[in-house]
This record gives C-alpha cells, sequence and structure tokens, in this order.
C-alpha cells in the first residue's frame, strides 16, 4: 500500500459505510465479483503495476455512488484533497506559458510502454479547447479559450487554477480530470506553466 | 488477394494515419484543421470531423477493392480445417462454438455465450484458445505468450478468430442475455467499465460512459448505449493501417486498459470476456457488417 492508498482512508471508510447504507447505488454483490476478478486477471506490466487495480479512498467512494456521493461526503473529502496541495514556497503561481503549451500538448505518461521515471505530459489538449492555434482538442472537459481573459488574473485564480491542477478533486470529488500534482505527474514547475498558459495575459489562450 | 494486400498497406502507408487515442500530438490534418479554425467553438461535437469522414470514404473504397481481412479469413479457414496439434485433430470436427459440432455461421454474432463445458462465458477468441488447449492439446501458456499480431507475425487464434467472424457478416449481433450465467457475466462487465482506478482515476466510462465527447479529434463511443457499443464492436477483427496488423478484440481492450494507465489485463481473461459482453449484448440487434479495416 503506498501513500496515495493512505489517503484519508478512515474518512473513506467513513464514506463508504454511509453509502453502503443508502438505497439506489450499483449492485454490490456485481462489484465485488468484479473486483475478486480483475484482481486475479491483471498483472504488472512495464511501470504499470498489478496495484493499480486496487480503489484509493477517494475512488472507491466514487466507485460506490456512481460518482454522486453524498454532498456532505462529498465536501468532506474535497476538503481533504484540498489540504494534499502543495503551493510553490516562493509564493509564485505563474511560470512560463510556451512551456505551458509545450507541456499541454504532451499525452505521455503513466502507461506500461512510458519508460518508468519519463516525464508525463500535460494531457490538457487530450480533453479541452485551450490556444486557438490547435484545432486537435478533445472535449471530455470544458473549453478553457479564453480562460484569463474571461475569469481574470487574478491572485485568488491564480491559486484556484494552480489547486485544480495540483488535484481536481479538491472541488468535484469525483471529477473525471487526474489529480496531477497529487500523484506526481506533474512538478510545481509545469504546474505553473500551465497556470501561465491559462492566465498570463501574453498567452494565446486570452488573445 | 497477395496484391490488393501489399497495394492496401501502401495506400494505408500513403495516408499515414495517426494512432486512434493521441496521447501525443496527432499529425497534422489540413482538411480538418481548416474546418476547425472557423468555428469558435466546439458547437457540435457529435458531427463527425473531416478527418473521419475522409478515413470512412477510404475506408468504403479500400474494403471494395478488396478487404486485407480476407486474407487471414482464408488462413483462418485452413486453420479450422486441418488435423493439427499434439492430439492431431481439427478443430472443425471438434469445437462446438456454441450452435453445434461443425456449425460456424452465425457463432460469432451470439458470442459472448456460456459453454457448458467449460462452465465459462467465453468471446469468440477465448473459446477458440480453449478449443485449441483443450482439443487439439496446445499449451495455454505457449498461445498466451504472443497473442496479439506484430510486424510480421499473425498468431494462428487471429486468423481462426477471422474466419469465424467472417461467417456472420451481414447477420445482426445476439447475445443470449436471457442466459442467467450470460446475464451475470454482463452485469460484471458493465462494473469493471464503472471501475476508476490507477494514477488518473480513468475507468472505461471516463471516456466511453457518455455520447459526443472526443479525444483529441477522435469521436468517443458510448458502450452503454446500442449506438456507441455498435461503433465499439463492428470492424473487429480488423485490419489497423496503424502498424499494419490484424487485431482482435482482445486486443483492443488491453490497449484501453493500456491507455487508462492500468496494468495489463490477462489474455482471454474472464476480465476481458466481461467486457466484451456488457459490449456486445449491448450492440444486440445492430448488423455485423464482418471483419473490417480499423485505423
Amino acid at each position: 500500500m503506498n501513500k496515495r492508498h493512505q489517503f484519508s482512508i478512515l474518512a473513506a471508510i467513513a464514506a463508504t459505510a454511509a453509502i453502503a447504507a443508502a438505497p439506489a447505488f450499483a449492485d454490490s454483490s456485481h462489484r465485488a465479483k468484479a473486483m475478486t476478478m480483475m484482481k486475479a486477471d491483471f498483472t504488472t506490466k512495464g511501470q504499470a503495476t498489478a496495484d493499480r487495480i486496487y480503489e484509493d479512498g477517494l475512488q472507491a467512494v466514487c466507485n460506490r455512488s456512481g460518482n454522486h456521493p453524498p454532498e456532505k461526503i462529498a465536501k468532506q473529502l474535497e476538503g481533504d484533497q484540498m489540504a494534499t496541495v502543495k503551493y510553490p514556497a516562493d509564493g509564485k503561481l505563474m511560470g512560463d506559458w510556451k512551456a505551458g503549451e509545450k507541456l499541454a500538448q504532451s499525452g505521455r505518461g503513466f502507461t506500461w510502454n512510458d519508460a518508468p521515471g519519463s516525464p508525463a505530459g500535460g494531457n490538457c489538449y487530450n480533453c479541452h479547447q485551450i490556444a486557438p492555434s490547435e484545432s486537435s482538442f478533445g472535449t471530455v472537459g470544458p473549453s478553457l479559450f479564453n480562460f484569463g481573459k474571461l475569469r481574470g488574473n487574478t491572485a485568488e485564480n491564480q491559486k484556484y487554477v494552480y489547486s485544480k491542477i495540483y488535484n481536481a478533486k479538491s472541488y468535484n470529488l469525483c471529477s473525471e480530470m487526474p489529480r496531477f500534482g497529487h500523484v506526481g505527474a506533474l512538478g510545481e514547475k509545469q504546474i505553473k506553466d500551465l497556470v501561465a498558459l491559462l492566465l498570463d495575459p501574453e498567452s494565446p489562450v486570452n488573445k | 488477394m497477395r496484391q490488393t494486400l501489399i497495394a492496401a498497406t501502401a495506400i494505408a502507408l500513403a495516408f499515414a494515419m495517426q494512432p486512434v487515442v493521441a496521447q501525443d500530438k496527432p499529425a497534422a490534418k489540413p482538411a480538418a484543421k481548416m474546418a476547425a479554425k472557423k468555428m469558435a467553438k466546439p458547437a457540435v461535437v457529435e458531427e463527425k470531423d473531416a478527418a473521419t469522414l475522409e478515413f470512412e470514404k477510404f475506408r468504403a473504397k479500400m474494403i471494395e477493392d478488396g478487404n486485407p481481412a480476407e486474407l487471414f479469413e482464408a488462413q483462418g479457414e485452413e486453420l479450422w480445417k486441418t488435423k493439427r496439434g499434439p492430439n492431431n485433430v481439427s478443430l472443425a470436427e471438434t469445437c462446438d462454438l456454441g450452435l453445434g459440432l461443425g456449425v460456424v455461421k452465425g457463432t460469432y454474432v451470439q458470442m459472448p455465450r456460456y459453454f457448458a463445458d467449460a462452465g465459462k462465458v467465453m468471446d469468440a477468441e477465448r473459446r477458440i484458445v480453449w478449443c485449441m488447449v483443450e482439443k487439439q492439446g496446445f499449451k495455454a501458456a505457449d498461445l498466451a505468450k504472443k497473442p496479439f499480431a506484430a510486424e510480421t507475425y499473425t498468431p494462428e487464434q487471429t486468423s481462426l478468430v477471422t474466419y469465424v467472424a467472417g461467417l456472420s457478416r451481414d447477420m445482426k449481433f445476439a447475445v443470449p442475455l436471457k442466459d442467467p450465467h450470460v446475464k451475470e457475466v454482463y452485469e460484471i462487465g458493465k462494473e469493471v467499465a464503472n471501475h476508476r482506478a490507477g494514477p488518473y482515476d480513468f475507468s472505461c466510462n471516463t471516456c466511453h460512459g457518455v455520447d459526443g465527447k472526443r479525444i483529441r479529434m477522435q469521436q468517443l463511443p458510448n458502450i452503454s448505449s446500442k449506438a456507441g457499443a455498435t461503433t465499439a464492436v463492428l470492424g473487429w477483427p480488423g485490419y489497423r493501417m496503424t502498424g499494419n496488423r490484424m487485431l482482435t478484440l482482445q486486443w483492443r481492450m488491453g490497449d484501453c486498459f493500456r491507455q487508462q494507465r492500468f496494468p495489463q489485463p490477462g489474455y482471454a481473461s474472464d476480465t476481458v470476456t466481461s467486457l466484451l459482453t456488457f459490449m456486445t449484448a449491448n450492440a444486440n440487434g445492430s448488423t455485423y457488417t464482418g471483419p473490417g479495416i480499423k485505423r
């Protein structure tokens, strides 16, 4: 069990118990069978170790509630996620938007055929529209075109974007977006560069 | 046939297809870029983009000229009918695909199904592997060693599945969901599709759970819907232009798990069968167009 799995496990157990008491969630016997089956069927390949099949506390709650946990539980666990966000020591949240754009393009990282330890990409364009020069963008997430222009490049917004990229589950417990900082996919400098891509008035996103 | 295949390969290379799911920045597509530049926002995502339409036109033309999958159907037929393996028996005389010994026609669209002799629900490839092991005497571990095509190598079971699938062309998917064994595996497969885990918290449904979404320019079928599940299972087994290889749904499920950042699912395992049961049964009633061509 690694650090990721240990996160707020007590809260998760409490939450899971609360959910189990509520009706209208997925059939737990089929779920249990699926879990047993997957634990037997998956094997480690490259860096994708077999234990990735196991849920951490947050995943367990989202999986058992159809991604809609009761609001009280969601708020409490979002707070736990927020507490994991580590802000830069120098207090500066904006980096270089050009480096951010490069990073946003890359979808590499964490698959069984990525070299272990090789830097992960931001995966941003896979799901979001961002700079207008890139027309090959996904639509799983909302469009971020003109994000800074619309929201403003305030200290508050910088903090919001930084923490959202660091741990998207701080704001929406069962968000589809990965927790890039929390799982160590993106480091401090990389997240700063992505904040700049979205908020810097000089970034093509805001032109 | 061989000439057609070589020509097809050449065309495929010239066409320079991008990977199915863009984990990296895909190759530039001038037509799509120009079309997309005109839109300020991704207004109607359900519409097929220019690249998809271009590919579909190209695929239709290619199939008209000679479907590369036919080569593997022919090889599979020979493998099916020849006495082979340590037990020197043919699959034709020993392997029941669900509709009785000797019957191949129509079996592919009725799998996954429950096989009492194995006590398991099995998809077509898994059933063929089971027969190769139990009837012909091949070793399961050997068949699982290199189960998917690479550059110049195509596993025998891939050709066999392609042959079996070809004999269900133009027939309707009819996975026997009324069978409680099948229904049970279907429900378990639904849970597999829901299961979020791994470093990115992804499940199958992160990408394939709702209508009208894309990763980059790639349309994502919603495997819970009839239309989406149909899109997902049609064209397999398929001659894939990325890499010019004949590949099966067993391979496709594994590649999805890879992109989901999951570990590797066992070849011909319960997990893969359960997902295929969920998806194929959701496509029940749609017409199977036969082994095809994939990007």
